[in-house]
């Protein structure tokens, strides 16, 4: 049976058609999911995409948040249903509290579009089993907001756990705490990252098609439950 | 709306009755003679509103009264074998090129030079915003955007203050409104301190068959405007109307005093792009007109003047976001982000549904008549009662005086320039690498979204940006915008032609295949007859180019008034064109070392030609002599070549030579691929030369050595001069010019990398 991944689509998000290019590449069904839904059309998965939702007017994922799909998306999450945020949607599920911390100011001040090496740290969450421990990968960074910061104790916790799933290699791009580019929650089913991973699946269209492991990743999750 | 406000209306009846109240027509830039011609046409003095949409509607920006006998020569130059791939050219928002399978794809460039200068945030946003509705307007999805920019001297304190701003508004606009951007041009110049330029580029596709006109047609039809609400944001000198003195009381004297630049919201566009595409699948759509320079007074005479008959619209019904606006300042806001189509009756509520379901406000302002008149009301008044041909397109035409410039024999008179010896070659090297004209852009183009939808197969430091239409075929389209406005300066009519074969040549380096030509004109005064000759001379060396290229201009663009005091600018004619691909996938990369074992072939013949150079202009601060020489019947055999190169698999990497001739190319083919090289210089030519001329009309190739042989006989069969340049390398980390100098990567990279940023940071 193929798996189903939903894409959210806010007004103002972007980089919804990639996520749903991606999640086809990787060889499951992609499910438009529409803002101002109040299920998730029964998907097995849901990946909350890039782009500027409603604006990002007040703040970044502040609005979308609160929008209709997010209460069904936060009820799978409780029930371990794997879903990933990316850059925006990263930001969208800090604000809805799925995951700790939240982004800020890139420390150079002006948006950065870059292709950005990571380590891979954590191979065990819903979205990284493809990966090695430790490999570097090479995924798309564009973002202005995209400074990783949290508290103390919860930088702590998160670093004493392992959830830092994937982290800037080299020089930090945007001020990131630790070097944190993406984190999971405390189930590993929950990841959001900064970088783009749906802007790495083919050469031709990217720097590298590093990206694709996520993808896998989340379907072997689907199967094996 | 405020009760009070009415009884100052100046209607028709109003202005009937008061035939000598004095019109403020000069404050608002109209001539005696063209006041009396409004009074001619409408036989009666012109009310507060019409006023208000001829003086914008006859504005150079809008009219192009300056530029229209000159333009008319793209018509006539054209043949029919150019005009047949064309759906649609100059005179509607966008040229429309078919590219085959049943793709058409649209691409425009627009200048948005004074609001960038005084504003630069803004300024360039809202440019990036007009350019992609001119798009939206012929039924497409806008692809990407590409923008072309000037600036004064790098280091200038101002050029600090614009840069970084326009970079900002281009990029903060553009990343929001989900549009890769895939290229341009930045270039430093003390002409434009005064007055930067900035070109925006949108390129979008739909199937043919979608392809829609901005046409008002069928009678009982409804007007429906929609997108943002209109404010009082970027009405210039119609503002007078509305003073004091003229139109009565005004409760709030600080209201007027907005700034006239507009003002973007890019996330209302976003939304704006997505709904119009619903509307556009739903097919409830008779026309549609984007609402730019002259807002409603240009959306609604275009749309009714390119229709069938009239049209009547009640302006109490536009959703304002300001009090008591008058009827003229809502005919000439210049909000961002609304769109007007035509709607038949019974497709009225399905429009609305879309439109509510992307929480885009839109409302039904008015229908289609057939009484040949464009009346607006207010109040029940009639306020506006015109011919709307008039306005849009029969406004007045003027035929400047052309006078070559007296100085233009001694500018052209060749100056002995001091040349390097061989042993200053190496310092050469590095520091016109890392010169404000050709050093790396990477500080401006790392700000810009190059990923999003997904599409994007080149883009900067590539020479051409590429983007795949057709996800099943891999069909796409390649774009490149050119000017050199020192080559211009010397000759437009070559410099044009130059423009546009470094375009054209940029677009084929890339595997494509050049189909079709944009242009933006960017001049100085036309009321100076030296500005005019410039003007006149690029537009016929554009047009005289593209018939030997035999490829249209689909559309263009034009902007006068570009210079600081009585100093114009450098003639700058920006040439766009677009190339074809059939498919992506054997597009051919900038850099050098995608495969192991590569030849490098120089192709094309390298002349001392150093008029208007950049080692003139970086090492002598010196402009004259004339321009290289251009060959376009060479240009088409190089793309031929190209072509069949990347179709047959020959070669693995390209790049043009431009500016800073041969070391500057080899320097960015090194530092693109990250993989060194070792060239050889001919013994024949002093190396100075070799390195550094303009020659045009050439490339280096690098070819994988299986290929090699095959290739240079078919430039032998072909007769493209060509000879062996040297290997790439990927082991050494260096670039080597033989008996010159070696370089590490790493010290290129520094050079042409460190410049923008210590600028900038």
């Amino acid at each position: 049976m193929t798996a189903k991944i939903g894409v959210i689509t806010f007004p103002g998000t972007l980089d919804d058609q990639d996520a749903a290019r991606a999640v086809k590449y990787a060889g499951a069904e992609a499910v438009s999911l529409w803002h101002a839904d109040a299920d998730l059309r029964g998907v097995d998965a849901v990946i909350v995409p890039g782009g500027f939702s409603y604006g990002d007017y007040l703040r970044c994922g502040a609005i979308a948040r609160f929008a209709p799909v997010m209460g069904p998306v936060i009820e799978a999450a409780a029930k371990g249903m794997p879903i990933l945020g990316i850059c925006n949607g990263f930001q969208i599920l800090c604000e809805a509290g799925l995951l700790p911390g939240a982004l800020v100011r890139n420390s150079e001040l002006h948006f950065v579009c870059r292709d950005q090496w990571l380590r891979v740290e954590n191979t065990t969450t819903a979205w990284s089993t493809r990966y090695d421990q430790g490999a570097e990968i090479l995924i798309p960074l564009k973002s202005g907001e995209g400074g990783y910061v949290a508290e103390p104790n919860t930088l702590a916790e998160l670093e004493g756990e392992g959830r830092v799933v994937f982290r800037y290699a080299g020089a930090n791009p945007n001020g990131s705490l630790n070097e944190i580019a993406g984190i999971t929650d405390a189930r590993g089913r929950v990841v959001g990252l900064m970088p783009h991973p749906e802007h790495a699946i083919d050469a031709l269209t990217g720097p590298s098609d590093d990206g694709l492991g996520m993808f896998l990743s989340a379907i072997d999750a689907l199967v094996k439950a | 709306m405020t009760a009070n406000k009415t009884h100052n209306t100046d209607s028709v009846k109003h202005a009937e009755s008061t035939p000598d109240v004095p019109q403020p027509y000069t404050e608002l830039g109209l001539k005696d003679d063209e006041y009396q011609r409004i009074r001619e046409i409408l036989g009666r003095r012109p009310t507060d509103a019409e006023l208000a949409m001829y003086s914008v509607m006859w504005s150079e920006h809008c009219s192009y009264k300056s530029s229209k006998v000159h333009l008319s020569y793209f018509g006539k130059t054209t043949t029919e074998q150019m005009r047949s791939k064309m759906l649609a050219g100059i005179g509607e928002n966008a040229g429309v090129v078919d590219i085959g399978d049943g793709w058409a794809v649209t691409f425009k460039v627009e200048s948005h030079n004074h609001p960038s200068y005084v504003e630069p945030y803004q300024g360039a946003a809202t440019g990036v915003g007009g350019i992609v509705r001119d798009i939206m307007a012929m039924g497409a999805r806008p692809l990407a955007v590409m923008d072309s920019l000037r600036f004064g001297p790098a280091d200038a304190p101002d050029t600090r203050r614009v840069l970084p701003g326009v970079v900002a508004g281009v990029g903060g606009y553009g990343n929001c409104l989900g549009l890769p951007n895939i290229g341009g041009e930045v270039v430093f110049d003390p002409t434009y301190l005064g007055n930067p330029l900035v070109n925006a580029l949108c390129v979008g596709a739909m199937r043919v068959e979608d392809l829609h006109l901005a046409h008002a047609s069928g009678t009982g039809n409804k007007i429906i405007l929609f997108g943002a609400r209109t404010g009082l944001d970027g009405i210039g000198g119609v503002s007078v109307l509305a003073s004091d003195t003229f139109s009565g009381d005004e409760t709030s004297a600080g209201r007027k005093k907005l700034p006239s630049v507009q003002v973007g919201d890019p996330f209302m566009e976003k939304v704006l792009i997505e709904c119009c595409l619903e509307l556009f699948r739903e097919g409830i759509v008779v026309g549609i007109q984007d609402l730019g320079g002259a807002g409603l007074s240009c959306a609604t005479s275009e749309l009714a003047s390119a229709g069938d008959g009239g049209m009547h619209v009640v302006l109490d019904r536009v959703p304002l976001r300001a009090k008591g606006m008058t009827p003229a300042e809502i005919l000439s806001s210049e909000s961002q982000e609304r769109m007007c189509a035509v709607v038949k009756p019974s497709d009225v509520d399905a429009f609305m549904r879309v439109c509510a379901k992307w929480d885009v406000t839109a409302t039904e302002i008015g229908e289609v008549t057939d009484t040949g008149r464009l009346v607006i009301t207010w109040h029940d008044e009639v306020v506006v009662d015109v011919p709307p041909r008039t306005v849009a397109h029969e406004g007045p035409v003027y035929n400047r005086p052309v006078q070559r410039p007296a100085d233009q024999d001694s500018l052209q008179r060749p100056v002995d320039l001091p040349r390097p010896s061989t042993s200053d070659l190496r310092d050469l090297v590095l520091r016109m690498a890392g010169s404000h004209n050709l050093s790396s852009r990477n500080w401006v183009t790392d700000q810009y979204d190059r990923y999003v939808r997904g599409g994007t197969v080149l883009s900067q430091p590539s020479d051409s940006g590429m983007i795949r239409i057709d996800e099943e075929s891999g069909r796409g389209v390649a774009l490149s915008v050119d000017c050199n406005g020192r080559y211009c300066k010397l000759d437009p009519y070559t410099g044009a032609q130059l423009a546009l074969a470094e375009a054209y040549r940029n677009v084929a380096v890339s595997g494509a295949t050049p189909v079709a030509v944009t242009n933006c004109l960017n001049f100085g005064s036309p009321e100076d007859p030296g500005v005019m000759w410039q003007f006149e001379q690029a537009v016929r060396g554009l047009a005289d180019g593209c018939v030997e290229l035999g490829i249209p201009v689909t559309g263009g663009n034009v902007s006068f008034y570009n210079q600081t005091g009585s100093t114009a600018i450098l003639p700058t004619p920006v040439v766009g064109v677009l190339g074809v691909i059939d498919d992506v996938r054997r597009r051919i990369p900038t850099g050098i070392g995608a495969e192991a074992g590569e030849t490098l072939l120089l192709l094309g013949t390298t002349s001392d030609e150093f008029g208007g150079s950049e080692w003139a202009h970086v090492v002598h601060g010196s402009l004259s002599g004339l321009p290289p020489r251009v060959d376009l019947k060479h240009e088409m055999l190089l793309a031929d070549i190209l072509r069949a190169g990347s179709r047959d698999g020959m070669i693995s990497a390209a790049h043009d030579l431009a500016e800073g001739g041969l070391a500057q190319a080899i320097v960015e083919a090194c530092l693109i691929g990250q993989t060194g090289a070792r060239i050889f210089l001919a013994e024949d030519q002093d190396p100075f030369v070799q390195l550094f001329s303009e020659s045009t009309g050439r490339v280096i190739v690098a070819v994988p050595r299986t290929e090699e042989l095959r290739f240079t006989d078919m430039l032998t069969a072909r007769s493209m001069p060509w000879r062996k340049l040297g290997v790439v390398d990927p082991e050494s980390k260096a670039l080597e010019i033989q008996d010159v100098a070696t370089f590490g990567l790493e010290e290129l990279s520094n050079a042409w990398q460190g410049t923008l940023p210590a600028l900038f940071h």
